[in-house]
């Protein structure tokens, strides 16, 4: 029986990552991760999960630590943030070069220099181009569910996944959490069977170097170059949207949560003005939508589950019949403006929909974003000209 | 000349009242301490993410009277050499560049660029505080911590490896100066900085900082902590000069002395060894008697 | 109408207003409200340093983790944080402060439009022997004055929560600590300012 428990999106992570039944965990200390790890490293002492914990001396090792156990067929585990996860940047790549159904909770913190531990989402964003599919998610409980998802999805497509959630909002935060039985995760999550890779009882020589131009292997086929290599990667991001929104439908019929697949709408079937955002910051814009509606705009929200693969389809059906867009975000791409604001729009101009479009970086470095700002912003957004523009910025003597 | 008294120190603080690491801390007096010798003159000093971060204060404001550059948590080394090689280019003179950094960022993720700025040979000197663990993040494990400690990622179990040798590790790179100290002996502590900053090449100093947080012990055992490791022989004071090896201080005179304390007396007094097995007091034990008779050794060749 | 009811918590950083928080919102949620959370707010995980713990408490799921900037309650853990956090400056007309504390609110120079619930949390929770390590643990004490002063959670919906937190000895003491510290609370309901005047339990 499944079972409501008052936890944070970090005990949800770890409770996640048990109920998976998840072989090796490696890990390695940051803020505001660092509870998921204590979690699961009690968890694994306490002989509550079998699974082997490595106590890893840094995230390039976390990573390459459980690349190594993806590789030789165990289903794998870890968690970072912020400077952790840019360290990891090398494996990020190396893990979804390789083909491997990693999984990993990134829990959002704005990046340095300068330090912070507070929340944004720079640091996951900054990992949009390795090759791993993003999922943000908005509650605890939508963590816990999507780590499960997060396990079908990467074993079915042999892409990692890197399941996002916002620092200290919800990882620190307490509220409660369906937590499913044993026997329904096990049920949805059969075990993981490895890639074969030992199996075969062949030699191999796994991520060799590789030249552009495919050539034929002793047997006389023709084997890819590396483009070909990086195309199919490609390709098969782009087909995991369908993996993706399914696994949360047939998530749904077993545990009765549907956490809307690529995108979540709200207040959408009628809406002319639309608020655009992932993580809790999406959550957040329902209550402006609200607002919005007593003011007389009639709003909904959009909030995007996947980032990568960008559901560009899904999100222009969602918009095809709106006047605005406005785009809230914890991220920038500095130079431009942020990153769901300038693919978002990229994929409006490809499907022909000519919309007024704005885009806000919002609650960098921990800086809280109440409803009533996202008002304010959409409101000018709405009824003024169109721009790119920052949320709370504040005057300073320097 | 070695400094006799406490009140032969100098007595400007170079840490003002505001700063935001724990009361009684014992990288914090180590610090304070290192500083009191590294100055007068022009300093630098380059940070990892630590407890030392934290110390310095939060912008616009620090209590510490120094020229500091934070880095990530796995560069001090590579920062430093970049540091003094900046100076060199920029034909700025008489600067003391220093490293300081916990355990967790020199035994674990920073010992790569430790070991590259050893091995550079780069001019500058490397202060290591041992807390034994993560302790800005909470007290998770690092190399560094005593087997048979409870941390939050040994939190049953306890540790099950003893404490890396980074001693060994440092001195396979062949520098100038290496050196061990500990806040609960000031005047050597001070007086091994004076010594590393006249001496030019790569300087290894490690001192060993009880953290009544992470350690589990009432703040006014923090001298008391500090003492017992060295009189166990689990934290031995001593300064390898151009390869030779000399014990010193309070190290010195247990080796006419003898030691009288064992490891027992010094886990009884904190909470994280509130698990230790008699079997894993014995092996702690028999650690620091091969330590212990290792460095006497070394101290009765001299090298 | 959805009703939400928002709190602060104001502790120092180990003294227990996460866990307090946190165990009152579980009670919030056995007493039937949907939407429950507590979110602390803190910079670093340094011992003493001043924490705030932002609940709400709502009969639809809760849609926002912002900052409670308008709180219905105030708990506060410590009586000395009076005089670094304004603590009523943004509670709600009618709202409920409610602080450990052996003085009055004379005393502590409080009044204004709102209920004022006092306890000696550390009293209650010295009297049921919760000390570990010299520390005296108020984390369910402190909840006892709550359930004294407002109507939202039920002391028998708080106990709940906190038997299901604790075991054994444990649970015995915080029981008995929340139970002392509800029976010792001095409520001060909103009156004119200069007319406040103590109704005993
Ligand atoms: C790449 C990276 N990983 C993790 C962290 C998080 N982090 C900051 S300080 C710290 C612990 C530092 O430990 P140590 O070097 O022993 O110093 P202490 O905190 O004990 O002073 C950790 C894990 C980080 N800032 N950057
Ligand atoms: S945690 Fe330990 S090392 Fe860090 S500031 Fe506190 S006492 Fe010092």
């Amino acid at each position: 029986m499944s079972e409501v428990k008052i936890i944070t999106a970090n005990e949800a992570a770890a409770e996640a990552a048990a109920l998976c039944r998840v072989q090796v965990i490696a890990a390695y200390p940051i803020t505001p991760q660092t509870p998921v790890t204590e979690e699961l490293a009690a968890m694994v002492e306490r002989g509550d999960l079998k699974a082997e914990y490595l106590t890893v001396e840094s995230e390039h090792s976390a990573m390459a630590s459980i690349v190594g156990a993806s590789q030789v067929g165990a289903r794998v585990f870890t968690a970072s943030s912020a400077n952790g996860l840019l360290y990891m940047h090398e494996m990020l790549h190396w893990a979804a070069g390789s083909r491997l159904p990693v999984v990993l909770a990134c829990v959002n913190r704005g990046v340095g220099a300068p330090w912070t531990i507070l929340n944004d989402q720079q640091d996951s964003i900054s990992q949009r181009d390795t090759g791993w599919i993003q999922l943000y998610c908005r509650n605890n409980q939508e963590v816990l569910d999507t780590i499960i998802q997060a396990y079908r999805i990467a074993e079915q497509t042999l892409i990692p996944v890197m399941v996002c959630y916002d620092g200290f909002v919800l990882s620190h935060t307490n509220m409660p959490v369906e937590v499913p039985s044993q026997d329904e995760v096990d049920r949805f999550l059969p075990p993981w069977q490895g890639q074969g890779l030992l199996e075969s009882g062949r030699f191999v020589n796994l991520n060799p170097l590789i030249l552009s131009e495919p050539r034929p292997d002793a047997q006389g086929n023709l084997m890819p170059g590396y483009m070909e290599l990086r195309h199919r990667l490609h390709e098969d991001v782009l087909a995991s949207l369908a993996v993706i929104h399914h696994t949360d439908e047939e998530f749904q019929e077993i545990f009765g949560r549907s956490w809307g697949g690529l995108v979540w709408r709200y207040r959408m079937d009628d809406a002319e003005h639309a608020l655009v955002s992932m993580g809790s910051l999406a959550l957040e814009a329902t209550r402006a939508a609200d607002s919005l509606r007593v003011q007389g705009l009639r709003t909904g929200v959009i909030g995007v589950r996947a980032y990568r693969p960008f559901p560009a389809s899904a999100l222009v059906q969602a918009l095809a019949a709106v006047k605005t867009v406005t785009v809230f975000e914890k991220d920038v791409s500095y130079g431009y403006a942020g990153a769901l604001a300038t693919d978002l729009k990229a994929a409006l101009f490809d499907a022909g929909v000519s919309v007024k479009f704005s885009g806000f970086v919002a609650g960098l470095g921990g800086r809280d974003v109440a409803a009533g700002q996202i008002v304010q912003a959409a409101t000018d957004a709405i009824l003024n000209e169109p721009r790119y523009g920052w949320v709370d910025v504040r005057g300073s003597s320097t | 000349m070695a400094t006799k008294a406490a009140k032969e120190l100098p007595r400007e603080e170079h840490i003002l009242p505001g700063s935001r690491s724990c009361a009684a801390c014992g990288l914090m007096l180590t610090y304070r301490h290192a500083l009191k010798a590294l100055y007068p003159g022009k300093v630098i000093v380059t940070v990892p993410a630590s407890c030392m971060t934290v110390l310095h204060g939060v912008y616009p404001i620090t209590p510490v009277k120094v020229v500091c550059i934070n880095n990530t948590f796995a560069a001090t080394g590579a920062s430093a050499s970049g540091i003094v090689a900046g100076l060199k280019a920029t034909g700025k003179k008489g600067y003391t560049v220093v490293a300081f950094a916990g355990d967790g960022g020199t035994y674990d993720i920073g010992i790569q660029a430790l070991s590259g700025a050893l091995e550079r040979g780069t001019d500058f000197i490397y202060i290591c505080y041992d807390n034994e663990g993560y302790m800005n993040t909470g007290t998770q494990r690092s190399s560094a911590s005593p087997a048979g400690a409870i941390t939050t990622t040994t939190p049953i179990l306890s540790k099950l490896q003893q404490k890396k040798d980074m001693i060994a590790i440092v001195e396979a790179h062949r520098i100038p100066y290496i050196a061990t100290a500990s806040p609960s002996f000031p005047l050597d502590l001070y007086d091994k900085v004076r010594t590393a900053k006249e001496i030019r090449g790569p300087r290894y100093i490690e001192a060993h900082a009880p953290c009544p947080p992470g350690w589990g012990f009432p703040n006014k055992d923090l001298i008391k902590m500090g003492k017992l490791a060295v009189e166990t022989g689990l934290h031995v004071l001593f300064e390898i000069r151009e390869g030779k090896f000399g014990l010193t201080s309070w190290s010195l005179k247990l080796a006419s002395k003898g030691r009288k304390k064992t490891v027992a007396d010094y886990v009884k007094g904190q909470t994280r060894f509130r698990k230790i097995t008699a079997e894993q007091i014995d092996r702690l034990q028999s650690f620091a008697d091969e330590q212990w008779n290792y460095f006497l050794e070394r101290h009765e060749k001299g090298c | 109408m959805s009703e939400l009811y928002e709190i602060v918590w104001h502790g120092r950083g180990g003294q227990g207003a996460v866990t307090a928080a946190k165990l009152y919102t579980e009670a919030a949620y056995y007493q039937g409200f949907k939407g429950v959370s507590a979110k602390p707010t803190y910079f670093s995980e340094r011992r003493g340093a001043p924490v705030s713990v932002h609940t709400r408490i709502s009969s639809e799921p809760i849609r926002t983790y912002s900052n409670v900037t308008t709180p219905d309650m105030a708990v506060v853990l410590d009586d000395n944080l009076l005089e670094m956090v304004n603590v009523t400056a943004n509670l709600r007309e009618g709202g409920l402060l409610v602080v450990n504390s052996s003085l009055t609110p004379q005393d502590l120079g409080l009044s204004g439009p709102f209920t004022i619930a006092l306890a000696d949390a550390f009293h209650a929770s010295e009297a049921a022997e919760l000390i570990v390590e010299g520390n005296v643990l108020i984390s369910t004490s402190i909840l006892g004055p709550l359930a004294a002063a407002s109507h939202l959670v039920s002391l028998e919906n708080i106990q709940r929560a906190v038997a299901g937190k604790f075991a054994g000895k444990a649970k015995d003491r915080n029981l008995k600590a929340l139970k002392l510290a509800f029976e010792a609370t001095r409520v001060f309901r909103r009156k004119p300012a200069d007319a406040v005047s103590a109704s005993a339990r």
